[in-house]
């Protein structure tokens, strides 16, 4: 069994789908990052069989739409003083913005400059959101 | 309450809603007069940024004789587009002069973005292969003077029915209505989206997918045509196989009802012979008059004068 230390303050990103930690540690800029980052993938999960993880010793903003949007089933527990101070369960926004980009080359988002980037959740269980402007779907996240 | 909204796409407005349109369009075709003045004072912009005479001249027709006045350009190259401005910018400028916009861009999307900045009502006059609303208005108001109601067809479309816009705003609106089926006729690559499927299977409505037109035009209350294009196609065997099954012509005609009616959203090429053009079921340019009147309804339902 691998041991990571306990962390006093900070965060813990746990049950991120399996392939997804490393997607995650790149969109919040884990790489460049002077504080202690754990990023501990195919941990046995009894959910859902196996899982990836994150710890961050230090307290930073997270965009929770944005994680969200990437792994709906994710979990986020705020430590201080080594203990669970809150735990966040996300799920799938209903709208986002200027999270991603229209991929209908027709789109008027292509052509438009300074455009807002909307899109609007049409169905939750398969994650498919839908373009405000051209109503083209997008389905999931390759970030 | 439609004073001061956007049209964008047809479901934009309740059943209740198109009603009072097509009510007030059926009062001006019965007495013109009452409305030459309706809209004095008035400027409406045709924001055409792809050519599209057809529509253009509707809208403008619509507003001149409810006595307003139109202003605006029938291609990017002679507005300030050319210098690269924004539709949002622009939109902000225009709203400032005119009272109501209607806008045809060959972006998907781009009258949406339009409204979002608009201090007018902007009408979605055609975005590329998306939405074309005043389109379906035009057909639903002409359905309803000949055929009475909106409800008990048997709708049949013939075509190009993969990226025929009009024929998917059409059948989204009149599914809306009670007991209507839907006959699909299309060559196996036309086929309509499954999006426009679901709508149907979503709702419980019935409709079949043929490939012939003659095999089933006797059963039809409503034929709209539209045009296949031969590099739609994937093979040229194809093409000649079925080509001419998606022309109407006189001997189609003779199986099918009496009381047919034959649509088309123009313009047309060789889909529908010009022999059929005198027979009473063609009503496709019937169909033009009422988008005038139905777009003149719309004008002033949105700029809130009656």
């Amino acid at each position: 069994m691998l041991n990571i230390d306990s962390i006093a303050n900070g965060i813990v990103i746990d049950h991120i789908k399996v392939g997804y930690g490393f997607k995650i540690f790149n969109y919040l800029g884990l790489d460049k990052a002077d504080y202690r980052v754990a990023l501990i993938m195919n941990v046995p999960s009894k959910k859902y069989g196996k899982k990836d993880l994150i710890k961050i010793e230090n307290v930073m903003d997270l965009d929770l739409t944005m994680l969200g949007f990437i792994d709906p089933n994710i979990t986020i527990a705020i430590i201080e003083d080594e203990k669970i101070k809150e735990k966040i369960h996300l799920s799938l926004p209903k709208k986002i913005e200027n999270v991603i980009e229209c991929k209908n080359p027709r789109c008027v988002t292509s052509i438009e400059r300074n455009i807002v980037h909307k899109f609007v959740l049409v169905d939750e269980e398969k994650g498919i959101y839908k373009c405000e402007y051209c109503d083209h779907n997008y389905d999931g996240w390759e970030g | 309450m439609l004073k001061g909204r956007h049209l964008i796409e047809p479901e934009d407005f309740t059943k209740e809603e198109l009603d009072e349109i097509f009510t007030l369009a059926n009062s001006i075709i019965e007495n013109q007069n009452m409305y030459l003045h309706s809209c004095d004072g008035k400027l409406l912009a045709t924001l055409f940024y792809e050519p599209s005479t057809r529509t253009r001249f509707s809208f403008e027709s619509a507003m001149l004789r409810l006595g307003g006045n139109v202003v605006g350009f029938s291609e990017p190259g002679s507005s300030s587009v050319m210098k690269g401005e924004s539709i949002a910018d622009t939109i902000r400028t225009v709203g400032s002069y005119t009272d109501i916009i209607a806008m045809r861009h060959p972006k998907e999307g781009a009258p949406k973005l339009a409204s979002m900045y608009s201090p007018v009502p902007i009408i979605n006059a055609g975005d590329g292969g998306h939405q074309h609303p005043t389109q379906t208005l035009t057909d639903l108001l002409t359905i309803q003077n000949i055929k009475g109601n909106f409800s008990n067809l048997t709708i049949g479309l013939c075509g190009d029915l993969k990226f025929g816009r009009t024929v998917h705003s059409l059948i989204k609106a009149l599914s809306r209505y009670e007991n209507n089926s839907f006959i699909l006729i299309s060559p196996q690559e036309l086929r309509i989206p499954p999006y426009i499927k679901n709508v149907l299977d979503d709702k419980n409505i019935k409709y079949i997918e043929v490939e012939k037109l003659e095999d089933v035009i006797g059963d039809l209350d409503i034929l709209y045509m539209t045009r296949v294009q031969k590099e739609r196609f994937f093979n040229e065997a194809d093409y000649i196989r079925l080509k001419d099954s998606y022309i109407l012509d006189s001997e189609k005609m003779k199986l099918a009802k009496e009381d047919l009616t034959v649509l088309h959203p123009l313009p047309r090429v060789n889909e529908i012979s010009y022999e059929v053009d005198n027979d009473p079921r063609a009503c496709y340019f019937r169909q033009v008059k009422f988008g005038m009147y139905v777009r003149m309804a719309l004008i002033l339902k949105l700029l809130g004068v009656e």
